[in-house]
């Protein structure tokens, strides 16, 4: 019974950043109908928000001291980091918090890549098929993964959990388990949480606001709502921005739990894709249900009992629900009917 | 791919004697070669053919290393002991092991009087990536002798390319029984150690630290090199009386490990056995510790964390999650005999930072295969692969060593390590706890069966 919980516990966890990146990308196709394959390097951008957030105020000076000696024998470098100094305490609080802190910085950062990304380049294939948009979002996917990889090199860099809420958190306790019986990694828990907070403040924008229901009527009928007069480019282009800021956030957080690297976003990409795929096409809430669904059952298949049953299960259950879901419903698990369906 | 100066230099220089008298001569000289040679010189040139022999003044060596993938910090470091190696072969630099090492025949002035050019290529840890670059450096670049990757798979896949085409392949970093036992080839050398060595040597430590009644949990990366450490450790620690739980395999470079983790805790084991290499060991151990793992009691007993094979690198990767964590390596730069010193001083003044196991492998394997080649006195591999078998040697940081002729394994002193819990230095990150000597990692190469194959050469 543990093991199950702490195998949902896990799956809702791994969900939580499928959702958020399927939620941006089923938004760029609702609003904007385009096929958007550089939703993955939104990601990855997002992370590296983290990184160069935490290179700005871990910045060090550098001085050789020739009374000290390096083990092998030269005249030992000795960093001082910058913030500290300046700063003092509070510099080595925003040392420990810079992961939560970059925040900040990648919320005008996304949007901004978001805006120019749509009105640079994407405005211009709305109108063309959608294997054209692949294409052309596809390239801009790598001309940005190797924009990164120029700058930050080809290797993880590795982003640390602040202190406080760094090591394992006691689930079971608070549901009335034994005390040790259900412990889960304290910030795989917040990631959890906040996938949960941002999905909720998305829908709660398209829902409650005037802007929120702009584009809602825009999604369901574009042409009408240009002909009342409202300029629903412009809303659509602040979608884009809005989806670039969600992609990126979730990926400013999860830099603690896998250490980013260049090509993260094409390896979230595809399963993004799968989640967007059996959640249906355009359904936003599709995509959601679809990410929690698919973490759950990845991580279920990962279980040694399942996979001594069906040997590699754990590689290939996402994609094996995909086939499924394609040949009995096209549409998706919440797609609206006609949807990817003759 | 890179091409060093060298052998720019080289292509240039045949390139500008390329005149229309010359290509008459050559032309002239050719037909009469293909009519005459045959009747009078025929053994002696026949016995010299072999691929990519060099005309020039250049010898060109192929470094394939993972650049990008799951292994690319290795790759790096990796690539730097290349560069040192051909810089001492070439007479730059302070020596590095050339003054130590108990072959004299490296004199600084490259190989056979040939200075060293090379060329390197990203295998991206992976082993069709590995082949092509391998072949391209053959084919196209005229290497000479192909060395380097961090993985065992992509070695592999490597060393049976060099087998076909005759080409010498000294192995970098792989540590899969495998390597020189099923699949072990002629034309292949390798001077790390490997999974079953790594048992003999963390065994007897691990039951002095953890007692004789533990319960094993593995998670092992799923290929020749996880497969095959995973049945040296279970082999290893259930003749300390260890119970072995059902083993996990897992993905390479699949980043989160967390749904591989989660199971651990509730699975009645106490120490949990990572077969992980790279950025794998460094992601599983740094996510096995987010989940509290050494902070809990199971059985009675403080849950423990071994990593089998570790590296500086990988404990420079996972900070404070590799404190006092068993493993262990081929070498380490804070060894105190003179090679390793000499080694590590080198190392440090080029990149400010001391080498980890897989520069002194890669290093040593360079000049090996130098140093062969001056006592066969000939490129001709055939001669080199009988003056690399049985060779004894000392001075390349592992104490003395042989290079087994029946499996092309290095047989020499390994090491336990220890993730170090107070370091006193930045690259202070693990301490030797023990030396497994030559004698008692040696075993009979008939448990792992395989063929060397034919030693004839190839020509392109």
């Amino acid at each position: 019974m543990d093991a199950i919980l702490a195998q949902l516990l896990n799956g809702l966890d791994k969900g939580g950043a499928y959702a958020l990146i399927a939620l941006g990308l089923t938004l760029v196709f609702g609003t904007l109908g385009v096929v958007n394959f550089a939703h993955g390097a939104l990601f990855m951008l997002g992370a590296f928000c983290a990184v160069s957030f935490r290179q700005l105020i871990t910045m060090e000076t550098v001085t050789i001291d020739p009374e000290q000696l390096s083990p092998w024998g030269a005249p030992l470098e000795v960093r001082t980091p910058l913030a500290q100094t300046w700063f003092g305490d509070f510099g080595a609080v925003l040392v420990d918090y810079s992961v939560p802190l970059s925040i900040l910085l990648a919320i005008p950062v996304m949007l901004l890549i978001g805006i120019v990304m749509e009105r640079g380049i994407i405005q211009y294939f709305y109108k063309r098929p959608h294997a054209e948009q692949i294409l052309v979002t596809f390239g801009l996917a790598i001309v940005l993964q190797e924009v990164v990889k120029a700058i930050f090199g080809p290797n993880p860099i590795s982003q640390p959990i602040p202190g406080a809420v760094r090591g394992a958190f006691d689930v079971g306790a608070m549901i009335g388990l034994a005390p040790g019986a259900l412990t889960y990694p304290l910030w795989r828990l917040i990631y959890f949480l906040f996938s949960l907070g941002i999905i909720g403040a998305v829908f709660a924008f398209l829902r409650y606001t005037t802007f929120g229901m702009v584009v809602r009527a825009g999604m369901a009928d574009r042409e009408t709502v240009g002909l009342l007069g409202i300029n629903i480019d412009r809303r659509f282009t602040i979608m884009f921005g809005l989806a670039a800021v969600v992609a990126g956030l979730a990926g400013v957080m999860y830099t603690p739990l896998l250490p980013p690297n260049y090509h993260q976003g094409m390896d979230f990409l595809v399963l993004s894709f799968v989640v967007v795929v059996v959640g249906g096409m355009g359904s936003l809430v599709g995509a959601v249900a679809a990410g929690f669904l698919l973490g759950i059952l990845q991580s279920f298949a990962s279980m040694n009992e399942v996979k001594q049953v069906i040997p590699g299960i754990d590689q290939i259950i996402i994609y094996l629900v995909a086939v499924v879901i394609l040949l009995v419903r096209p549409r998706g698990l919440l797609g609206r009917r006609g949807m990817m369906e003759s | 791919m890179y091409r060093s100066p060298a052998l720019e230099e080289d292509e240039m220089t045949n390139l500008k004697g390329f005149s229309r008298r010359g290509v008459l001569k050559g032309g002239l000289a050719g037909i009469l070669a293909t009519g005459v040679s045959p009747l009078i010189f025929t053994k002696g040139a026949y016995a010299q053919e072999f691929c990519n022999a060099p005309t020039g003044d250049t010898a060109t060596l192929g470094f394939v290393m993972p650049l990008t993938g799951a292994y690319a910090d290795e790759g790096a470091d990796q690539q730097r002991a290349f560069l040192l190696a051909v810089e001492h072969l070439n007479g730059e630099g302070d020596g590095g092991m050339i003054p130590t090492f108990s072959s004299k025949t490296l004199k600084g002035n490259g190989i056979l009087g040939k200075k060293v050019a090379y060329v390197t290529g990203d295998d991206q840890t992976k082993p069709d990536a590995g082949r092509d670059t391998a072949r391209r450096m053959i084919e196209r670049d005229g290497a000479l002798m192909i060395s380097g990757a961090s993985s065992s798979g992509v070695a592999i896949a490597e060393q049976a390319l060099c087998q076909e085409k005759g080409i010498i392949y000294m192995a970098g970093l792989t540590h899969s029984n495998d390597t020189t036992g099923k699949d072990k080839k002629r034309y292949g050398f390798r001077h790390f150690f490997n999974a079953y060595q790594s048992g003999i040597a963390l065994g007897p430590i691990l039951g002095d630290a953890y007692g004789k009644d533990r319960v094993a949990y593995h998670l092992t990366a799923d290929y020749t090199w996880g497969w095959t450490q995973e049945e040296s450790m279970i082999k290893a620690t259930e003749a300390l009386g260890w119970k072995t739980l059902p083993p996990v395999r897992t993905p390479v470079n699949a980043g989160d490990f967390s749904q591989y983790l989660t199971p651990v805790l509730n699975s009645g084991a106490d120490v949990l056995i990572l077969n992980h290499y790279g950025f794998d060991g460094v992601n599983s151990i740094t996510q096995a510790m987010q989940f509290g793992m050494r902070d809990k009691q199971v059985n009675g007993k403080q849950f423990e964390i071994v990593l089998p094979l570790v590296s500086d690198l990988m404990a420079k990767g996972a900070g404070e999650a590799i404190k006092g964590v068993y493993g262990t390596a081929n070498w380490d730069w804070q060894l105190g005999d003179e090679a390793s010193k000499a080694f590590t001083k080198s190392f440090g003044a080029k990149y400010g930072q001391p080498p980890s196991q897989i520069a002194q492998t890669s290093y040593a394997q360079v000049l090996l295969y130098a140093d062969a080649v001056e006592r066969a006195g000939t490129f001709y591999p055939p001669e080199v692969i009988k003056a690399l078998e049985d060779y004894e040697f000392d001075g390349l940081g592992n104490g003395p060593t042989t290079y087994r002729g029946s499996d092309h394994q290095c047989f020499k002193e390994i090491y336990a390590v220890k993730g170090k819990e107070s370091p006193s230095n930045p690259f202070d990150l693990l301490e030797v706890v023990a030396t497994a000597s030559k004698e008692s990692v040696t075993y009979d190469p008939a448990i792992f069966g395989g063929e060397l194959g034919p030693d004839t050469a190839v020509a392109c």
